[in-house]
């Protein structure tokens, strides 16, 4: 969702501070925009020094080495920065087990901001780049393959989510961008597992892409879906649907005519 | 309207307004109120075209249904509002049908409720017990029977008889042994063994424990596990042997089941759930709790996968791991244990 | 001639005047049908909803013959394995039975086969949920009474083997939820003692999934069990027809009797009507909504799962029974005892299943009722029986939830952890609650319906007496009514038999008959006898003089 909108230059700034970051010989490629980007980086990096003082500090510590109230974000990454701030999970609306979505309280510009802060940190995953999401070539029927195999135990073969321990769960796919996807599989939030490149690898990352967004159409041929929610929407339906029109009709049935 | 003259005189079968077995007061029936179509001929004719057109329409979808089933697409979909995208086919073919159906069902009821007499008809019960002499006559009768045959009195008749009977079965369950071999120890044993790759499921590549992230989950299976698959036509090793392979911070781990199964933090467990054999690879990489979809075991893979809740007596297994000379992920050994739910003969 | 052969000869005939005739004379002249053929026709049915809750039952079985047919020309129960090649995208290149591939034919590639699956797993809801439901109307109006306790253990059976068919079917497209719904099958059958690893094994020709189960599963699905289910429906159906259907209580309705319609035509239009709009609604959901989309859970492999894995419905309560219980498990002498396992999947069921079979011989031994019933009881006026039933539905409710509790818990942003001990708890607490409550309740409920003999119904209309009381007007309620509400036999709790005998000896068989004495009292403890006529006669008296009186009084006030 937020690909599209966000400032081409904000996005090629952060991936140049994760690149380098990371020890990617940035200057091969370009020498031309390089200088600019690198001023650029440096202002942002600052200003979101300050907003992580301001917002995030509270609870993973002044130099964001973790405290009792949030983890440490040394070495998380951008991409797991932009997901968390940019889906609106962080900061959280109140301490609790599950992060949610929502409106996010920071803008593109503040986010990248934090992204690019974070990602000085430490060595991380950066933000995917356009490359990485292309899905054109991806194979959808492998890309099933690989996600019932790592995602539907928690995700559902659906994508509609499902419950975890205590409280936490594993949220509903159909909304989540590509770029989301990508982040969240690299940088593990919450309580998911990471899956980095190293062990899923881009290609890996692009089918199962292209499997979610197959499953995001929501097309259910045989009609209403009932949410996908399995046997016990089903079940429901049954009894209260389908048990509760014959009833009616016995009813009739059984009543005098006039 | 009684069919019957009932032997009380009373047209309910009741004495004195008391039902005879029961005992409760027994009430008049109430006057027959007649419909509006019993009174005024031209109810009666809108309710029989009520009725035609219902049956009318039926056929009209019958025809629907054939024009649906030959013109709509078979792949079309089509999106309607509530119910979402669907087969224009299916959707098309259906409604029509159901409706034929519903229809001929609903002018058959209408039918019945506006036009057939609705007064009610009493009917007597029939005893539901024989007479005396009918009881004694078909006790002699049986009797008679069981004489005659000497049942009674042949008793090398009736034991070899009783005997032959109580043998016949046998075979029909002696031949239902081959449908499965014994149990022996197949349960006990995976195709885990020293120094076998663990590979990534569904893309069968050997994994660097360096590749391998903190807080990393890897669905995983043996190396040789395709082939054995492709031997055997079947799945029964992929249900034993798939394992989960996670990395958390060496100093977390509190216990292991064995010493140094792990390889810089990163262990692998049986993927198979010990209560009923689902599997299991809900990893929370926080908690380093293993939570199993199917009835919620849960299993803490930083202390020796010990179970924490749900209905799991057992620990999920771990599976020893270390590296070859090139950094790929191999087991020590096989599982220590059996994987996979409880057995009657498992200790 | 003999007189012998004179009777055997065949009585002089009219000929048939109409053309049906004709046809008549052709079979009675072979089968002697003319009697069986009128009392047929002409047999009484009563009228009631609730009477048709085992006609859906038995339509939907019809319909469940009739797709399930339809779908055995498609299916094929193969564990073969092949690479889908048909016309669904995602799947295209995926090693999958020819199970699965088949059904997923059957869904993508023939036209109307999506629809036939959907008619044949609905109306497989529909056939469990009728089941049941017609189970509780029979059980909370003792129509299970003498004469009919046999057809109530027949109709268990029906129950049982509904089950299990939904089971069986469930399981045979091989996709990845009917998959993970066998595995736990199969580890159910390994903990069993003794036997339990071979009964696995024979069943699955060797270990967890092997190549054998669907075929096997397909036998039993298509042959054994729906060929066990249609004899005992036969059966039951018969049972019902010559015991004749019981009733509920009204004006005319007496113990000796049946007051409805006749077969032909009223039943014949109304019951052949209502297996059309059963038909008809079923395939209409079946053309609307979505059942079982097997091809968003892939095809079966044991290394795979997927989150809220659920069974169908009606075997949620099994499914919950073992979520709830706590991990027990023993070895001893070298052998595993699963509670864990045994407890919630074979005794509990085990349990229940045969105290519901029973129940008709329990109750009767209780009471000490050994008459024949065909007038219903208002479940009110069983208050015992109600309580219990509506106790047994909580425990088994409290089931049916728990085996959603995952979907709960993501549905409502709630702890699974929870809920789970939760429902642990409310599975004890429950159940004696809704007995108590149901009891006070139907003991109400008799109280107002005594009250309304006594005094009529309020009419809301209030007057104020001489005295400066008020009184508020009744309406003494309708011959209808009152003969609803009069029909309570009156039961008599058995005496306690003295524990000696008349000498001062300890009698050593009064112990049982106590025991069966105690539980008669308390079967029947706080009967609330309906008003005799004496007491019904003094209070329409009584509210006769009253109301005379107020009318006396307004006269007097308009007058001035």
């Amino acid at each position: 969702m937020a690909l599209n909108k966000r400032h081409p230059a904000a996005l090629f700034a952060v991936l140049a501070v994760a690149l380098g970051t990371t020890g990617a010989a940035y200057a091969a490629v370009s020498s031309q925009t390089a200088p600019k980007v690198v001023a650029k980086t440096e202002t942002q990096v600052e200003q979101g020094k300050q907003l992580y003082l301001e917002g995030c500090s509270s609870c993973h510590g002044l130099a964001a080495q973790g405290a009792s109230d949030g983890p440490s974000l040394i070495g998380v990454g951008a991409a797991s920065v932009d997901f968390q701030v940019g889906t609106g999970r962080m900061p959280l609306a109140a301490p609790g087990v599950q992060a949610m979505p929502k409106m996010p309280s920071y803008n593109e510009e503040e986010t990248a901001a934090l992204a690019a802060y974070i990602a000085t940190l430490g060595a991380g995953p950066g933000i995917p780049t356009a490359e990485m999401l292309d899905t054109t070539n991806a194979e959808l029927a492998l890309g099933g393959e690989l996600f019932r195999t790592n995602c539907a135990q928690c995700h559902g073969a659906s994508a509609v989510g499902g419950a975890l321990s205590e409280g936490r769960k594993a949220p509903s796919l159909m909304d989540a961008d590509a770029k989301n996807l990508y982040e969240a599989m690299v940088s593990g939030p919450q309580s998911m597992p990471v899956f980095a490149d190293s062990t899923l690898s881009v290609e890996d990352k692009q089918h199962i892409i292209a499997y979610v967004a197959e499953l995001q159409k929501n097309e259910s041929p045989g009609g209403f879906s009932l949410g996908r929610q399995g046997p016990v929407t089903e079940g429901l339906f049954i009894f209260v649907v389908g048990l509760g029109v014959l009833i009616v009709a016995a009813v009739w049935i059984g009543a005098k005519a006039k | 309207m009684n069919e019957l003259e009932h032997p009380t005189g009373d047209p309910y079968g009741a004495k004195d307004g008391k039902d005879l077995i029961s005992g409760i007061t027994v009430f008049p029936m109430e006057p027959h109120v007649p419909r509006k179509a019993d009174i005024d001929p031209k109810a009666a004719i809108r309710a029989e075209r009520q009725v035609a057109t219902m049956f009318g329409l039926s056929s009209l979808m019958i025809i629907l249904f054939i024009v649906a089933y030959i013109q709509v697409p078979a792949d079309l979909l089509i999106t309607i509002p509530v119910i979402g995208t669907l087969n224009a086919n299916h959707l098309a073919i259906g409604f029509t049908f159901g409706m034929a159906i519903l229809l001929i069902g609903l002018g058959a009821i209408h039918w019945a409720k506006k036009l057939m007499p609705d007064e009610e008809v009493i009917q007597e019960r029939h005893a539901l017990t024989s007479t005396n002499e009918e009881r004694a006559a078909v006790q002699s009768s049986l009797q008679r029977g069981a004489a005659e045959s000497g049942f009674k009195e042949r008793k090398i008749i009736r034991r070899s008889l009783l005997g032959a009977l109580a043998l016949f079965p046998v075979p029909l369950i002696v031949l239902l042994r081959d449908l499965g071999p014994l149990p022996g120890t197949r349960l006990r044993e995976t195709i885990w063994d020293e120094g076998i790759h663990l590979v990534t499921d569904a893309t069968y590549k050997k994994i660097k424990a360096s590749d391998i992230p903190l807080g990393g989950l890897i669905n995983a299976v043996p190396e040789n596990l395709l082939e054995i698959e492709h031997e055997e036509h079947n799945l029964n090793q992929r249900g034993k042997a798939s394992i989960i392979i996670v990395r958390m911070d060496p100093a977390d781990i509190v216990s292991q089941q064995g010493e140094a199964w792990d390889y810089q933090g990163v262990l692998a467990f049986s993927k198979i759930c010990t209560h009923l054999g689902c599997p299991t690879s809900l990893y929370q990489q926080r908690t380093h709790h293993l939570l199993c979809p199917c009835h919620q075991s849960t299993f803490d893979l930083s202390d020796s996968g010990n179970v924490v809740f749900g209905p799991a007596a057992r620990r999920m297994p771990q599976l020893a791991i270390t590296v070859d000379a090139e950094g790929y992920l191999v087991a020590q050994s096989g599982f220590n244990e059996p994987v996979g739910p409880s057995f009657w003969e498992r200790g | 001639m003999s007189t012998t052969e004179e009777s055997i000869q065949a009585p002089a005939h009219a000929a048939p005047t109409t053309k049906g005739g004709a046809v008549g004379y052709y079979i009675d002249d072979r089968l002697a049908s003319a009697s069986f053929t009128k009392r047929l026709v002409d047999k009484v049915f009563p009228d009631h909803w609730s009477f048709m809750l085992g006609e859906v039952a038995l339509y939907s079985f019809i319909i469940l013959l009739l797709s399930g047919t339809y779908l055995t020309l498609f299916f094929n129960p193969s564990m073969t394995e092949v690479i889908y090649n048909g016309s669904y995208v995602p799947l295209k290149g995926v090693k999958m039975s020819e199970a699965y591939s088949s059904t997923l034919a059957i869904s993508f590639d023939v036209r109307g086969g999506l629809l036939m699956r959907q008619i044949h797993h609905w109306a497989a809801l529909f056939f469990t949920a009728a089941v049941s439901v017609h189970l509780l109307r029979v059980f909370f109006t003792g129509a299970f009474r003498k004469p009919r306790e046999i057809n109530w253990v027949i109709g268990t059976l029906l129950l049982v083997l509904a089950l299990l068919e939904g089971f069986s079917g469930y399981s045979l497209p091989d996709d990845l939820l009917s998959g993970t719904g066998l595995r736990i099958a199969q580890g159910i059958m390994q903990a069993i003692p003794l036997v339990g690893t071979y009964v696995a094994m024979f069943l699955f020709g060797g270990e967890f999934p092997g190549t054998d189960i669907m075929p096997r599963l397909y036998s039993i699905h298509i042959l054994l069990i729906p060929g066990i289910l249609l004899a005992l429906i036969t059966v039951h159906l018969i049972m019902v027809f010559y015991q004749k259907h019981t009733q509920f209580p009204g004006p005319g309705r007496t113990e000796s009797n049946v007051v409805g319609f006749r077969l032909f035509p009223i039943y014949m239009a109304k019951a052949g009507g209502f297996f059309f709009v059963v038909f008809g609604i079923t395939v209409l959901i079946a053309a609307l909504v979505t059942i079982n989309p097997v091809w968003l859970y892939g095809p079966y492999t044991p290394s795979q799962v997927t989150a809220g894995s659920q069974p169908d419905w009606y075997i949620g309560w099994l499914d919950g029974a073992v979520r709830l219980m706590p991990n027990l498990e023993s070895n001893w002498f070298g052998y595993t005892f699963s509670w864990n396992i045994l407890v919630p999947a074979l005794v509990i069921p085990g349990i229940m299943f045969t105290a519901l079979g029973l129940y008709p011989w329990i109750e009767a031994w209780a009471t000490g009722d050994k008459r024949e019933h065909h007038l219903l009881d208002r479940p009110r006026n069983a208050p015992t029986r109600t309580a219990l039933g509506v106790m047994s539905l909580s425990f088994y409710m409290i089931l049916v939830i728990s085996g959603g509790n995952d979907i709960i818990a993501s549905a409502f942003n709630l702890s699974i952890n929870q809920i789970t001990w939760g429902f642990r708890f409310l599975l004890f607490i429950i159940p004696p609650l809704a007995f108590v409550l149901t009891k006070r309740i139907c003991l109400g409920l008799q109280r107002r319906d005594n009250d309304k003999l006594l005094h009529g119904y309020e009419t809301g209309r209030i007057l104020r007496l001489p005295s400066g009381e008020f009184i508020e007007i009744h309406e003494p309620i309708g011959e209808a009514e009152k003969a609803k509400l009069l029909a309570k036999a009156d039961v008599v709790p058995m005496e306690l038999p003295s524990a000696v005998d008349e000498n001062g000896v300890r009698n050593p068989k009064a112990a049982k008959s106590i025991a069966r004495a105690k539980l008669s009292q308390w079967f029947y403890s706080d009967v609330i006898p309906t008003p005799t006529d004496e007491e019904m006669r003094a209070a329409a008296e009584h509210a006769a003089h009253e109301l005379h009186e107020a009318e006396a009084h307004m006269k007097q006030i308009s007058n001035h």
